[in-house]
């Protein structure tokens, strides 16, 4: 049995022209890779030491408890969180994680544009209660 | 089957190119309008639902109807209709890809649509619409692709499909009760809250429905080798008649309750759409055209002379579309918000936006009509030849 | 109930469950920052000490008290001040949580022909009723609005996706669309409150939040008594005591959605 393929070179050329557009992201990003961002804390949480979950945990799933934290606030009517130590947080973006947090550019953008991620939380959130007007 | 879509003459990319240019326009201000809101329509807080729901609803309509052509040949192996069943439900394709597209402008937050999905709320009727929608969409799509294959290969379809097609027949009187019911089991609407809305919003749809079809029918002999047949356009002319003159009778019994009942709650919305109310009557002149409209297609589809005379029959079924369409398409909707719960009279006019989105969502259900048409004539004229 | 107990284990708790078997870098960050005799407790989640709680919250509104349009100002200027209520321009994009009306108009039903000179001329104070049966949570596709435990009917804006059924299923008009961004147009930020953003619906949450924290509703506080709130479940409570003692009337009862909001005549 013969194998043959048909149309070869517009076939071949096809593929070549499917693979260039489907790696584009990875060569036209080539080289481009910026080092992981620095974020600064405010003297306040410097002082703190300990948020209201471990830091290694903050880092990775703050999201994660953000989004139980929401659910729990605006549907359940419970707004305190008492962590392992048992000491208690008001459950609130603006008033509590930027009360503390207060250089939201310093400490949440930085990151946040590095993973290139857009979190719409700020859309309703007041992104500076601190500052004053 | 697809590669027929692509093999067209210069007339039919000219109107490929001219509907997605439409639709390209549309989409353009949908982006405007995801960037500023829903501000640019005109809708407001009295009349939250305008525009885009009532063609959603009127749409329903026209997808429901295709099962005027598939239930005779189905069901009562009417066999004049086996000609014509795919373009029943492609047409409904298109309107439900319409439909769904107006559910999505619509939204204030599109991008959260899942949401509907991620919390299923069963109580809800729009939870249900969703359902039955995407559910016709997809009997369709499935039973068209696969009826039309087999004719391609001269075949049977598989038997599997057959029974797609008996689920389908009471799907489709599904969507639009559903769709109806968003509106009647609303306590404070007046306008809607009345159990015969379901049977008239069917019986409009019926007439909308085959009407458009016979229309698209007399299209597709004029300007390609495939005749859907004089026998199939004389008994899809006797459905619309019928089913206008059903719907024209529904709409008088809610006149009379209303009117003779005197119940404000009930009485006001009429006399806003037809008389005007407090000064503000923007739907008068569209509702006494529609009924016009109406009344004279009546009239010239009952005596069968005139129903033969194809001229004339197309004529009537502009009139028949065109009249559902403003009943439907204008004042169903913004008629069940005005006076509003408080008995305030705030009208509500679409803007220039507004209509531009609206047609480019038209543009694309008759851009995918097209496509699908294209692909059926081709395979009919196939087996013609 | 149980879904969200597991969500939580499952996000929260990841840590404190995984402790007993020893997840290491948790445990020494917990162990580092000197926990409660080193015994892990999971997190929890609670209601706050002052919260103000109820089987049924309700509200009586004494129109007697309330006679003139100046007198409803502060309390609604109270309301869309705390909760970030924006003023539109445009009449349509308009957005009001509770606003002032005349008695025909927050009435429909109860319009006699001749009216005694109060309801005749006095300004009526409209607003959400959270109905012990309400049709917008029926509507509502996604669960965005629900009722809570305590009869208030809430909004989840970040669930809201704009289909706006529950506007049309609300008999009371209560309820306004974002049909643009609301925070140009927000005359003074309260910043312990968040906004809205476009593309959702709002209305009056009976001040929900101030409940958590131990205090009354906005309007009421602002009412010098011409407003009572409580428990409509407690026979003792004040808002019982003025039923009794008083004739009061509700928005078009006869829909069956038993509003909360009741009001003297």
């Amino acid at each position: 049995m013969s194998k043959k393929i048909y149309n070869k070179d517009q076939v071949i050329a096809g593929l070549v022209i499917f693979i260039a557009l489907v790696s584009f992201p990875f060569w036209y990003n080539l080289g481009k890779a910026a080092p992981a961002p620095k974020v600064e804390l405010t003297k306040q949480a410097k002082e703190a030491k300990f948020c209201v979950r471990p830091t290694e945990y903050m880092k990775a799933e703050h999201m994660q408890l953000l989004d139980v934290w929401r659910d729990t606030v605006a549907r359940e009517g419970k707004r305190i969180y008492v962590n392992e130590a048992g000491k208690r947080f008001t459950m609130s973006l603006s008033n509590t994680c930027l009360d503390c947090h207060s250089n939201k550019a310093e400490f949440c953008d930085r990151c946040h544009n590095y993973a290139s991620v857009d979190p719409y939380c700020y859309d309703c959130h007041i992104d500076n209660p601190k500052e004053k007007k | 089957m697809l590669e027929l879509a692509i093999k067209g003459s210069k007339r039919y990319y000219g109107l490929l190119a001219a509907l997605a240019g439409i639709a390209g326009l549309g989409g353009a201000f949908w982006l405007w309008q995801l960037d500023f809101g829903l501000g640019i329509t005109g809708m407001s807080r009295d009349v939250s639902w305008g525009f885009y729901i009532a063609q959603f609803t009127f749409l329903v309509g026209v997808a429901a109807g295709g099962v005027m052509v598939v239930l005779p040949y189905y069901l009562h192996d009417y066999k004049a209709f086996g000609r014509i069943t795919i373009l029943g439900e492609f047409l409904a394709i298109a309107a439900l890809v319409m439909c769904l597209l107006f559910i999505a402008v619509d939204l204030g937050q599109p991008m959260r649509m899942l949401n509907v999905i991620f919390y299923p709320t069963p109580n809800s009727i729009l939870f249900w619409d969703m359902i039955v929608l995407n559910g016709y969409l997809f009997l369709n799509a499935v039973v068209g692709w696969n009826v039309l294959e087999a004719e391609r290969n001269g075949t049977k379809y598989a038997p599997w499909v057959k029974v797609l097609v008996y689920i389908s027949i009471p799907w489709a009187i599904s969507i639009h009760t559903v769709t109806a019911y968003l509106y009647c089991g609303l306590p404070g609407r007046g306008f809607w809250l009345t159990a015969i809305l379901a049977p008239r919003f069917l019986s409009s749809a019926f007439a909308a429905g085959p009407a458009l079809l016979i229309l698209l029918c007399l299209f597709v002999r004029r300007f390609t080798n495939f005749d859907p047949g004089r026998e199939q356009i004389q008994s899809l002319a006797k459905i619309v008649t019928y089913a206008l003159i059903l719907n024209v009778f529904f709409f008088l019994c809610e006149v009379f309750v209303a009117l003779y009942s005197k119940i404000p709650e009930h009485m006001d919305h009429l006399k806003y759409l037809f008389f005007g109310l407090h000064g503000h009557g923007a739907l008068v002149p569209w509702m006494w055209t529609a009924m016009a409209l109406m009344v004279l297609a009546i009239i010239l589809l009952i005596p069968p002379k005139f129903r033969a005379n194809e001229n004339l029959l197309a004529i009537s079924c502009g009139m028949v579309f065109l009249g559902t369409w403003i009943d439907k398409g204008l004042g169903m909707i913004s008629g069940g918000f005005v006076p509003n719960p408080l008995h305030e009279v705030n009208e509500y006019i679409p803007t220039i936006p507004e209509l531009i989105i609206a047609l480019g969502v038209w543009a694309t259900g008759f851009l995918v009509l097209t496509i699908l048409y294209k692909v059926t004539v081709g395979v009919k004229e196939e087996a013609g030849a | 109930m149980e879904s969200s107990r597991r969500e939580f284990l499952k996000v929260a708790g990841v840590s404190a469950v995984g402790m007993g078997i020893g997840t290491q870098p948790v445990l020494d960050a917990f162990a580092a920052s000197g926990g409660e005799s080193g015994e892990a407790k999971a997190p929890k989640m609670v209601r706050g000490e002052n919260a103000l709680t109820a089987v049924h919250w309700g509200m009586v509104i004494d129109t007697r008290k309330l006679e003139t349009a100046a007198d409803l100002e502060p309390l609604i200027e109270a309301c869309h001040k705390v909760h970030n209520v924006p003023h539109h321009e445009i009449k349509r994009h308009e957005i009001k949580w509770i606003w002032e009306t005349e008695y025909h108009h927050a009435f429909p039903g109860k319009s006699n022909k001749y009216l005694n000179e109060g309801a005749e001329h006095r300004p009526f104070l409209v607003l959400c009723n959270h109905c012990e049966n309400p049709p917008c949570v029926r509507a509502c596709p996604t669960k965005a609005t629900f009722q809570r435990e305590d009869g208030l009917v809430l909004m989840d804006f970040h669930r809201c996706i704009g289909c706006r059924f529950c506007m049309a299923a609300c008999p009371f008009g209560a309820r306004s669309f974002n049909f643009r961004d609301p925070r140009p147009f927000i005359p003074e930020t309260n910043k312990k409150f968040p906004t809205r953003c476009k593309g959702v619906v709002e209305k009056c949450n009976f001040c929900a939040e101030l409940l958590a924290e131990g205090k009354m509703p906005a309007c009421v506080e602002a009412s010098n008594g011409a407003i009572a709130f409580g428990d409509l479940d407690d026979p003792e409570s004040e808002v019982r005591k003025l039923l009794r003692e008083n004739y009061t009337i509700r928005r078009k009862q006869t829909l069956g959605t038993e509003p909360s909001v009741y009001y003297i005549v």
